[in-house]
């Protein structure tokens, strides 16, 4: 079996001027391997400014990387086509009410996101949005409200719904679930929980939140300032920690 | 005090009829909305409504008092002037030269500059730094200096003012709608749409635009209310309107002479011009109100 996703030596470093001609180069991920299957889960945990963000927005192909490379199903794809790719992978914002629309109604969104990327008519589509909106535990009439009309919890599920009705293969929540509050927070676990085990999807779970890590994930990763401290099945990470930040930041998590 | 919300209903508005919504709540608004509708209609009809033939002299009633006062006539009720012209009734179609011109003159500066802040917004780089800072060189001359040169190259008349006023609030109209575009492009969810699959044209079409009608309409309402102020001013200074054009300004200037005599000449056309003035911005006061209040919601 092949994995789905295989990143290689992957490194992104900004470059930050600091003055007219003199610019200081910063670097936000260095050196990042990992492999994630299909049904997986991988969680990217780490302080800000860790490169938790960067390595997101790398796989997803709104920043291109400078060194190293990653495999879709064991080819290369140039990130920045986002019709072919997104197909495959998807990324969710961390606000939600910011990454949709306020003048669109969430129809509208969400044939727009078909009506780019897939050749549905206009039929298809309808059916498949009211197909998504049921999966994700909202109702056909939602798809005639504004952004504006819902709730935190159900925003996310929007968001959820524009990312899944194009049946991807990869889920990149970039800290998505830490603004919701605990309730809404478990909903929409459970939720994602129940659709990997019905689709195979993977899940790339960037967050700071331990003890949901510990809940969801299968494998962690530990970032410190663009590198790799910690990487393996979550269990054996929290038990036996090799470096001490990674040591202290389990530690914190525990009360 | 806090109202009460019985019903979920307010809620399921589209962002417009919030927009709407708060906006009628502001009284003075409303009643410059109220205005300016009034002088659009005037503006519009005034040909076929006015009583009497804006250009008819007439030699037996010079300089004839409004209708309010003792020697008055109900039939010319706003008086006449030093010819013997109705004063309503070139105050009426007055209402296009000065209203409906301006109105004019600033749409075909929208629409231009809209074409341009488009191309000045999608581009990145040396090009749209170039663009930038040539369109602040313009902006820093005063609207109505800039009109003034403008119609010493044309030439005076009414239609070059309009070219004037035209090219004059051409720049900020270029810059707003480049800035807007710049402003909404860094948002999250047009690179939300991007990783949807969106091309730069669709974002263009389908998200900037419409997202582009606030500060556009606000843009809007400040540069007519320059252009009515511009047209008045090189009216009145003999740039613009010529002699028997029934425009507020050159009247204004017509009748400075009998100001002693005829006040109301004076007054009533430099009344008109202030009521349309602060009814405009009322309107666009308003409008950024209610903006402000539904974002805050």
């Amino acid at each position: 079996m092949s994995d789905l996703i295989e990143v290689r030596n992957l490194g992104k470093t900004y470059r930050k001027a600091t003055g007219l001609f003199k610019h200081k180069e910063i670097r936000a991920l260095q050196g990042v391997s990992f492999t994630l299957q299909a049904g997986e889960t991988l969680a990217v945990v780490g302080e800000t400014g860790s490169g938790k963000s960067t390595l997101a927005k790398l796989l997803v192909g709104i920043e291109q990387p400078d060194q190293g490379e990653i495999l879709y199903a064991g080819n290369q794809i140039n990130c920045s086509e986002y019709r072919k790719t997104n197909q495959f992978i998807r990324y969710i914002f961390q606000d939600a009410a910011r990454s949709l629309n306020p003048n669109q109604k969430i129809a509208e969104i969400l044939h727009a996101v078909l009506r780019y990327s897939t050749v549905l008519s206009a039929e298809q589509r309808e059916q498949k949005i009211s197909q998504t909106l049921r999966l994700l535990g909202l109702l056909n009439e939602h798809a005639n409200y504004y952004p504006h009309m819902f709730s935190g919890g159900q925003l996310q599920r929007v968001a959820l719904a524009r990312a899944l009705i194009l049946d991807p293969k990869v889920l990149i929540l970039d800290e998505a679930l830490t603004a919701l509050d605990p309730s809404l927070r478990a909903q929409i676990v459970n939720l994602l929980l129940d659709l990997q085990q019905k689709t195979g999807i993977a899940y790339l779970l960037i967050t700071n939140q331990l003890r949901l890590v510990r809940h969801f994930a299968d494998q962690t990763m530990v970032l410190h300032q663009g590198e790799v401290l910690e990487y393996g099945p979550t269990a054996q990470v929290f038990q036996q920690p090799k470096h001490d930040f990674s040591r202290k930041l389990i530690g914190s998590a525990q009360y | 005090m806090k109202k009460l919300r019985l019903f979920y209903e307010e809620y399921n508005k589209r962002p417009y009829q919030l927009l709407w919504r708060h906006f009628i709540t502001q009284h003075f608004a409303l009643f410059g909305l109220v205005i300016l509708s009034v002088l659009l209609l005037l503006a519009v009809f005034s040909p076929f409504i006015s009583p009497h033939d804006p250009y008819l002299q007439n030699s037996e009633v010079l300089l004839l008092s409004p209708s309010w006062q003792g020697n008055g006539l109900v039939a010319y009720p706003f008086g006449t002037d030093d010819l013997g012209r109705d004063l309503m009734s070139r105050l009426m179609l007055g209402s296009s030269y000065s209203f409906g011109l301006a109105i004019l003159a600033v749409s075909g500066a929208m629409l231009i500059g809209l074409v341009l802040g488009i191309l000045a917004g999608m581009t990145r780089g040396v090009q749209s730094s170039i663009f930038n800072h040539l369109l602040d060189l313009a902006l820093t001359i005063p609207s109505l200096l800039l009109a003034i040169v403008i119609v010493a190259v044309l030439g005076p008349g009414l239609m070059n003012t309009i070219w004037a006023i035209l090219l004059a609030s051409l720049p900020q109209f270029i810059h707003g709608v480049g800035n807007a575009i710049q402003q909404q492009l860094k948002q999250d969810y047009v690179v939300a749409y991007r990783l949807d699959g969106a091309n730069n044209w669709q974002i263009l079409w389908s998200v900037v635009l419409p997202n582009l009608w606030e500060p556009l309409s606000l843009l809007f309402t400040m540069a007519l209310s320059t252009a009515i102020l511009d047209i008045a001013a090189l009216g009145f200074l003999g740039l613009g309107a010529q002699a028997p054009t029934p425009e507020w300004g050159s009247m204004v200037a017509d009748a400075l002479d009998y100001i002693y005599l005829a006040p109301w000449t004076v007054a009533l056309p430099g009344l008109l011009i202030f009521i349309t003035v602060l009814s405009v911005n009322l309107v666009g006061d308003g409008l950024r109100n209610a903006m402000k209040k539904r974002r805050e919601n």
